[in-house]
């Protein structure tokens, strides 16, 4: 176990390694200079040199990819181009909404999700199920800023119960973060709550057929039971799959879900720094987007082993 | 006869949405202390009838009419609840594949204590002992600490005997055994009947025992129900239906067994010489010192129209050998040659044409072929791999294939889910003589089938053998079905060829005690041989002693 758990992590490292490369690579490729960008067209050639020389870009790509590499590391992740302020003070605060309205939902989400989904295999075939599988179906297929804007429409627009925009810098008090954070949450929740519910029913009743499922009803174990114990403990390998994907998707994915709602957190600053061309903010956006994939999956995987007693015993 | 347990009156079980019956009127009673065995081919609908006696219908099929009486409720009307009270107590279940039948999620012992917890019947360091004391009369290894293992870490023989514990801790009053050792090689299936004789005798319970293999059923059974496509042929007591059987069905499944593995074709006058072989080649698994041989120094002969049987139980090395010929575990020392030229080890660096000249025929059909392919694409991949036909020659060359497995031409289009495990085995066989081989190594091919399709699967084999000149390795567990069929036979254990000859030498005369206890634990009508295989096989312990010391004094 220990080893798998070693040689899974080394994996995740070779891969971050990797990614760093290409992350790197592609700033490289765009066209244009940075330091003409941010001087503007009129500029004179002096400053430009001079803006050169300060953003280290007269030196060979190596090297400076070595450089940032090392700085990603140790903390210093650069300055950004725009507002010229270090990356390690702009980024956190952005982190921090992004994983907080990250938390909220999973914590809302995932048990309603696995709930849902063991209610709908233990009714499997039944009214309550396929009337509920309708919905899921619905809500999965439908776009966030679809859901944020009815959202919107219905509980800031006709019932103003809660605001229509979560700016968390300009809120104070934890019961306004609170108001503020319900919309987006509750959106996010019912994007991938329906997902997990989903997957959840199918592996669930994928192994209904299993014969030590029918082993399970025939000794005398109610329906609940097998569900709970004999079932539940076969599937959480792919569970953990479904829910870490879910929640890596939840960190880099909720762009939409952040703009309507005005959320000040990671993907909005990426969006933005895109649009101006902030290298460096987009490189350290993207290797946290990474690292949180790759750490999460990694995580699910040793969970599921952790699971199986065939993969645990056997290493 | 004492008191009545189990009554089926007129049960009648069809597919919920409608459609033929797939059981009809079926009508028997087990009484305290009886064992009735259901005996059918499969697709008779005895397993289906024995599930009834737990109140379960499998997915998508209804009970229509009659009844299910055990201990006085019927299990087909009797609600959720009642149906809990009595599964695991009253009534318990012993299934086919214990290894798909336990959960891998859990350990065995709590799965096998499972059913006193349900009940709340006794505490569960009570329940605990129960299952230890009977691990221990069942000859389950170290019975004290065997149970804290997950199935994986056991083997089939073993799991099946935790399955027996599992049915037996209760005590309940009726036991259904279904197919409890279709899935074991013969020696285990020795080990295992004794189990379940041993867990019987003495017991109050009644029993329903499910099986296909009536010499099996012969040792067991005080009843014995034949059933045919749903409906029962004739039923009686056991002795009556072995020796004056009513029906004619029933006379041919006796007729069956007595002609197994008889060949009536014949054979080449003169021997060809060897078109592949093995000289003195060691497999193993590992590298350097770690390494475990599964083969050692085993040397053989294939001649053209010949079949060389190599038997042993599972765990001997056989299929490790079938493998190293075909290329896909290079072999660690020796040499496999063929028509007297050294092949590669592994089937990356031979030719195409020496790959195509050996063909492996796989114990599984189910999982050798594509389920999304049909039949016609099965085959025609091997012909445009090898042969690179156009559709129009494959077209005909795969209706020649087909006949030639005595199958018809419309299989073509079929997809492997839709023909019947005989019918799948022939077109797993066909698939190898896509590629007009030279040596065919069949691997285990029947023993997921019944003996009368098994039986037919083999002359067919046999057959082809002899007309076509191929050269065959018969991987088998199954010593009768080879008995009359093969020109050489092969005993493997750990290994190593125990003894080699002529199939009549070796079964008439065998020299090597392990010989004896693999032909005395072939299922035989009469009764007593149960015994005899076990006191064969306690032979066999005493001899191993005796070879121990041989070695010893030799080294």
């Amino acid at each position: 176990m220990v080893r798998l758990v070693v040689t899974r992590l080394t994996g995740a490292v070779a891969v971050l390694l990797t990614v760093s490369l290409l992350v790197f690579a592609s700033g490289e490729a765009l066209p244009g200079d940075v330091a003409q960008l941010m001087l503007g067209e009129g500029a004179s050639q002096e400053a430009v040199a001079q803006l050169r020389q300060q953003l280290q870009l007269d030196r060979p790509a190596p090297e400076r990819y070595l450089g940032w590499l090392g700085g990603m590391v140790s903390g210093d992740w650069g300055v950004s181009y725009t507002t010229r302020r270090p990356i390690s003070e702009i980024l956190p605060p952005r982190l921090a909404n992004t994983a907080l309205l990250t938390v909220l939902t999973v914590l809302v989400a995932v048990p309603v999700a696995l709930g849902l989904g063991i209610l709908m295999a233990l009714f499997a075939g039944g009214r309550f199920e396929r009337s509920t599988s309708v919905v899921l179906l619905g809500l999965s297929a439908m776009p966030e800023f679809m859901l944020a804007t009815l959202a919107v429409l219905i509980f800031a627009v006709k019932l103003r119960w809660l605001p229509a925009i979560s700016n968390l810098s300009i809120t104070d008090g934890p019961l306004e973060a609170a108001r503020a954070l319900t919309l987006p949450v509750l959106t996010l929740s019912l994007a991938i709550a329906a997902q997990i519910a989903r997957m959840t029913r199918a592996t669930l009743v994928n192994l209904a057929d299993r014969p030590f499922i029918e082993m399970a009803h025939l000794k005398g174990a109610s329906r609940l039971r097998v569900i709970l114990v004999h079932s539940l403990a076969n599937a959480i390998g792919p569970l953990a799959n479904v829910v870490t994907l879910n929640i890596a998707f939840l960190i880099s994915g909720v762009v939409v879900v952040e703009t309507i709602f005005a959320v000040p957190g990671l993907a909005q600053l990426m969006i933005n720094s895109v649009s101006t061309r902030d290298m460096p903010v987009i490189e350290a956006c993207a290797m946290i987007f990474c690292c949180v994939y790759v750490l999460l999956l990694a995580a699910a995987d040793l969970l599921g082993t952790a699971f199986n007693p065939r993969l645990r015993r056997s290493r | 006869m004492s008191q009545e347990l189990l009554r089926v009156e007129r049960l009648t079980i069809g597919p919920r949405q409608g459609g033929p019956a797939i059981v009809q009127d079926v009508s028997f009673s087990a009484a305290q202390g009886e064992i009735v065995a259901l005996i059918g081919e499969s697709g008779s609908g005895k397993t289906t009838v024995s599930l009834a006696a737990l109140g379960h219908a499998r997915r998508g099929l209804a009970f229509r009419a009659g009844s299910v009486h055990v201990d006085g409720v019927d299990m087909t009307r009797a609600g959720r609840e009642d149906l809990r009270r009595m599964r695991g107590r009253i009534v318990s279940y012993v299934a086919q594949s214990a290894a798909a039948a336990f959960n891998p999620a859990f350990r065995l012992s709590a799965q096998v204590t499972e059913p006193a917890r349900l009940h709340q019947s006794r505490p569960r360091p009570a329940a605990l002992a129960a299952a230890v004391e009977l691990y221990r009369r069942f000859d389950l290894p170290e019975p004290e600490r065997i149970g804290e293992r997950y199935v994986h870490e056991v083997s089939g023989g073993q799991l099946q005997r935790f399955m027996l514990t599992m049915a037996m801790i209760e005590q309940p009053r009726l036991i259904v055994f279904d197919e409890p050792t279709s899935a074991l090689d013969p020696t285990t299936q020795v080990e295992v009947l004794a189990a379940i004789r041993a867990a019987m005798r003495g017991q109050r319970a009644a029993a329903i025992f499910v099986s296909h293999d009536l010499p099996v059923v012969a040792q067991l059974a005080d009843r014995i129900v034949v059933m045919r496509r749903g409906r029962v042929v004739e039923q009686g007591p056991a002795r009556t239906i072995l020796e004056t059987p009513s029906q004619d069905y029933t006379r041919s499944l006796l007729q069956a067994l007595r002609q197994r593995g008889k060949d009536s074709s014949p054979r080449a006058a003169a021997r060809f010489p060897p078109v592949l072989e093995a000289k003195n080649i060691s497999v193993g698994f590992g590298r350097g010192d770690a390494a475990v041989l599964a083969v050692d120094r085993v040397s053989m002969a294939v001649h053209p129209g010949e079949i060389v049987a190599v038997v042993g139980e599972s765990g001997s090395g056989k299929t490790t050998l079938a493998h190293s010929l075909v290329g896909l575990h290079a072999p660690l020392t020796g040499g496999i040659l063929l028509d007297g030229v050294a092949l590669p080890g592994r089937f990356q660096l031979r030719s195409r044409d020496e790959r195509r000249r050996i063909q492996m025929v796989f114990q599984s059909a189910d999982t050798a072929l594509n389920p999304s392919h049909t039949i016609g694409q099965i085959l025609g991949r091997v012909l445009k791999l090898y042969f690179n036909m156009d559709r129009q020659a494959r077209a005909a060359r795969v209706r020649e294939l087909l006949g030639l497995v005595h199958l018809r031409p419309e299989h073509a289009q079929s997809k492997p889910g839709q023909l019947s495990g005989g019918e799948k085995q022939r077109v797993n066989l066909a698939r190898a003589l896509a590629a007009s081989p030279d040596v065919l190594i069949c691997d285990e091919v029947t023993s997921a089938l019944d003996t009368v399709i098994a039986d037919g699967v083999m002359r067919l084999i046999a057959t082809l053998c002899r007309e076509r000149r191929l050269g065959i390795v018969m991987i088998c567990h199954d010593l009768t079905a080879v008995a009359g069929l093969a020109d050489e036979v092969k005993v493997m254990r750990r290994g190593v060829v125990v003894e080699e000859g002529r199939p009549d030498d070796v079964f008439c005369a065998p020299r090597h005690p392990y010989t004896r206890m693999l032909i005395s634990s072939i299922p035989q009508l009469r009764a007593g041989w149960l015994d005899e295989a076990l006191a064969a096989r306690h032979g066999l312990e005493a001899s191993k002693i005796s070879s121990l010391e041989l070695m010893d004094t030799s080294e």
